[in-house]
Order: C-alpha cells, then structure tokens, then sequence
C-alpha cells in the first residue's frame, strides 16, 4: 500500500467526475496537438518517402544494424562477465578486517564511481590505447563494477544481524560465516538492485558510438548519414530507439519479477531488499544511472 | 612536456562550461521532473497516462541516442538552436525522468495511513499533500536526488564529446597543442572530482539538517 493509492482522493462525485473529465479532455487534446505536430513536421519534412525507407529493405543495411546490434551485446555480455566478480571482489575488500584493504578497496571503489564514465572509457581508448570494445568494456566494468560492489556491501549489511551471531555462537569461522549464512541471503534480496545496474550497464554500450567502437548507434549512424540514401535520420531512429527501450524494459521488468517473487517466498522475508547503502566518502551510490 | 597547468585559462574555461551546464540541466530537471511526478499521481488519467509514458521512455533510452536524436535530429525539422541549448534540453529532459522517480519513491516511504487520516480529518487533496505527505516525504527524497545529480554532473561529459565547450572538449583542444595525455587525465578526472564530491558534501549536509532525529 502506497500513498499514491485511491485512499488519497475520494471516490469522485458527478462535479469532480465532470472536473476530471474537463481535464482529461483539455490534457488528451494538448497531447494530440503534440503528436499531431511530430507528426505533421515529419510529414513536412518528407520523412516517409519511399526513398528513405527503402534502405532497410537492403540485405546489407538490414546485416549492418544487425552487426551492431551483435556488438552491443557482445560488450554487454563481457561486461556482466567481469563486472560481477570485480563487485564482489571489491565488496570483500571493504568488508575486510585490515585496514589497508579496506582503505584500498573504499578509495578504488569511490575513485570510479566519482568519475565520467566517458572519462574512464577515452583514458583506456586514447591513453592506453586499448582497442575501442575493450576499452569500453574495461570503463564499464570499473565503473558498474564498483556500483555493484556497493550494492554487494549494502546487501551483506542488511541481513539481520542475528544470522551473523548465530554463525559465530556455533563457531564458524569468519569466511563460513560469509559464505554459508550472509552471502546466500544477501543475494536473494540483492538480484532486483542487481539487475537494474546491468539495465544501466546496457544503455552506457552506446558510449562505445563516442569511440568508434561499432556498435548499434554507430550502425544507425552510418546509415542515417548516408546520401545515397537520402540521409534517413528520422527513419533510423523510429527504428533504433524501440530496440534499445524494448531490450531495456526487458531487463527492468526481469528484475521486478524477480523482487516480486523473493518477497513472496519466506527464506528471504526479514533480509529486506537492499535500496541504497550510505557511503564512507560521501558519495551516494547513484544506481539509476 | 607541458602540462596543463600551463594553459589554465583553457581548463578554467571548461571547467566553468562543465559547471554552468550541469547547474542549467539540474534546474530545468528539478522542474520538469516535478510537474511530471504531479501528474503521475493526479486523478486526471489522461495526465498519468503521460508522466508514465514520459518516465519509461527516458529511462530506458540511452543518454547518447537522446544527443543523438536532439542534436542531429532537431535540426533536420528546421529547428536550429545553439549547441548548448540542446545540451540542456537533452540532459534535462532525460534527468527530469530519474528526479520524478526519487520524488515518488520519497512520497512513498510515508506510511499510507498518515494520507488516510489526513483524508478522514476532511482534508482536501492539496492540503493531504502539502501539509501531511510532502513535509514528510522530503527527507527522503534528498538521498536520492542526490545520486541523481550527481550522475547528472557526470553526464554533462557526453554534452562534450557532441562538442560543446566543457572538460572533455577542453582536452581535446589540450590534446592537439601537444601536451601530455596522461597529466591531462588527471588534470581532467581532479576537476570532476571537485564537482561530483562539492556535490554530494550539499547533499550530506541536506541529509543531515532534514534528518529525523528517532
């Protein structure tokens, strides 16, 4: 139960009905007048000629957008290959009894989740002068790595506290205690916050356009400057911009089907889920972005 | 080998373009992201239909494909506006996005019962939130808003590789007059430092005058 549920305004009565609907009309007609102008200015501006359409109907076209879909993916999937144990590595270190580790991990951990992952991507690609998908996998991985690993930490922090003492009262020692009681209860409330980083992870890919690297924006590119083709621009967008929404909303709707089915099953009730954890240094884990 | 030390006029000045776009982009988000968490929970269906459909679409968009949409897009309808302006329009649109859902997920964390008896007490609607839900619902929503702009400032780094005058752009310019790369990086990362970290130390403070003391 939310605020936001119908407790908030009364059932409404024929005059507020009569209000809404006022509302609703003028809103509903501000919207058409919207669309309708897109609409018209795409018209206007001969966006669905034949000619600009006709591309995609290319074998070639259709295997360029393909590749770079390809692409896009192939950095993702490297990316959630590495990201993974560099977070719980990291998660570990920060959690650890020495101090030097712990110092160590906190200040890797905060030095890349404070930097432009832009920055992080041209340092690989222009200074190291790493090919362009390893370079924009190497920043990925830093970057949602070192996200991930606060999530971990945020994770292991909220298992009741009661699990931890009862590990060590049956004389566990401190890795059992991690690996048998805190880790597999942490993970079950971590999976929603988990996933919506990877949907993070996936829609930075497209940084890869900013290094040449060939992926999906950069196939859309190719084609939407092409004069043979009478520059589709607007085309290649209708195209591109569903595939990557309907890719994300994917992934953001796994994870909360995920959340939904671990609040339904009693083994995780108690653990609760893991929002965001405060953060030594002052910086607040940005997971939205 | 210089470095960039040499040339601070340069990197003062993408410093400041940095700075100017990100305080642009946040204000403009911070009110749109409002007006469309307003209609998310307003009765008019219309209006919620909208603020949902706004909110997924932004979210789930690549920051680069806006740019690319924005800047290479508007043009093509005879909409010629300067760089900059494109810039804030397209960071602030898709921040507005992530500030509407901190501001909803603050609403949230108050207990549905304080709208409720407020409701019973025959409140209207706008006192419910104005003097009920809202006061309570803001100290939560500084934690989130918080990493948001954070991310935004961030962001503002992809407004200079579309070429705009900011950090990144700078490096480039920095770049062709021979300097070191790697001293230009870390002069690079030190100025991003100083803003994300200025940013979330408002933040901490906010946190820390809005706290509930329990």
């Amino acid at each position: 139960m939310t605020v936001e549920s119908s407790a908030l305004y009364d059932i409404p009565g024929p005059k507020a009905l009569a209000r809404h609907r006022l509302y609703g009309g003028i809103a509903l007609l501000l919207i058409a007048a919207l669309i309708g102008w897109v609409v018209y200015m795409l018209f206007h501006t001969h966006q669905f000629t034949y000619a600009k359409w006709e591309p995609f109907e290319y074998q070639g076209v259709q295997d360029l957008l393909l590749r770079g879909l390809g692409n896009t993916l192939r950095a993702f999937g490297w990316t959630v290959l590495f990201a993974l144990p560099f977070g719980a590595l990291f998660a570990a270190g920060r959690l650890s009894d020495h101090r030097v580790v712990r110092w160590f991990a906190t200040l890797v951990v905060e030095f890349f989740r404070a930097m432009p992952l832009l920055v992080m991507i041209f340092f690989v690609f222009v200074a190291l002068k790493v090919q362009p998908l390893w370079a924009l996998v190497a920043g990925l991985v830093l970057y949602n790595g070192s996200v991930l690993a606060e999530v971990f930490r945020a994770g292991v922090l909220a298992v009741p506290k009661g699990q931890r003492e009862a590990a060590y009262a049956l004389g566990m020692r401190k890795t059992q205690v991690m690996t048998y009681v805190l880790v597999p209860q942490a993970n079950r409330a971590m999976l929603p916050a988990i996933i919506s980083q990877l949907v993070v992870a996936l829609k930075d890919t497209s940084l890869g356009f900013l290094i040449t690297f060939e992926e999906f924006l950069h196939a859309g590119k190719l084609i939407a400057t092409n004069l043979d083709y009478d520059l589709p621009f607007i085309p290649v967008v209708i195209v591109i911009a569903p595939i990557y929404i309907g890719m994300c909303l994917l992934l953001s709707w796994l994870a909360r089907w995920v959340e939904r089915r671990s609040r339904r099953s009693p083994s995780v009730r108690g653990g609760a889920p893991v929002a965001e954890a405060g953060v030594a240094m002052g910086l607040p884990p940005s997971a939205q972005q | 080998m210089k470095t960039l030390t040499d040339n601070w006029s340069t990197y003062w000045e993408g410093f400041l373009g940095t700075l100017s776009l990100f305080a642009v982009s946040a204000v403009l988000s911070l009110v749109l992201g409002m007006v469309i968490a307003g209609f998310r929970v307003s009765p008019v269906r219309p209006l919620r239909a909208f603020g949902t459909v706004w909110v997924t679409v932004l979210r789930n968009t690549p920051l680069t494909l806006l740019f690319f949409i924005v800047v290479l897009g508007l043009p093509r309808f005879n909409i010629t506006l300067p760089f900059y302006t494109f810039a804030v329009l397209a960071l602030g649109c898709y921040t507005s996005a992530f500030v509407c859902e901190s501001m909803r997920s603050g609403i949230n964390t108050v207990p549905s019962g304080q709208g409720e008896a407020a409701r019973s007490l025959g409140m209207s609607f706008g006192q419910t939130m104005g003097l009920v839900v809202l006061p309570q619902a803001y100290r939560s929503v500084v934690a989130p808003l918080g990493s948001v702009m954070i991310a935004l400032a961030k962001n503002t780094a992809i407004a200079g590789s579309f070429s705009v005058t900011e950090l990144l752009g700078t490096y480039r310019t920095i770049n062709e007059l021979g300097y070191s790369i790697i001293w230009t990086f870390v002069w690079i990362a030190v100025g991003y430092l100083i803003i994300t970290l200025s940013i979330s130390a408002v933040f901490n403070l906010l946190e820390r005058r809005v706290a509930v003391s329990r």
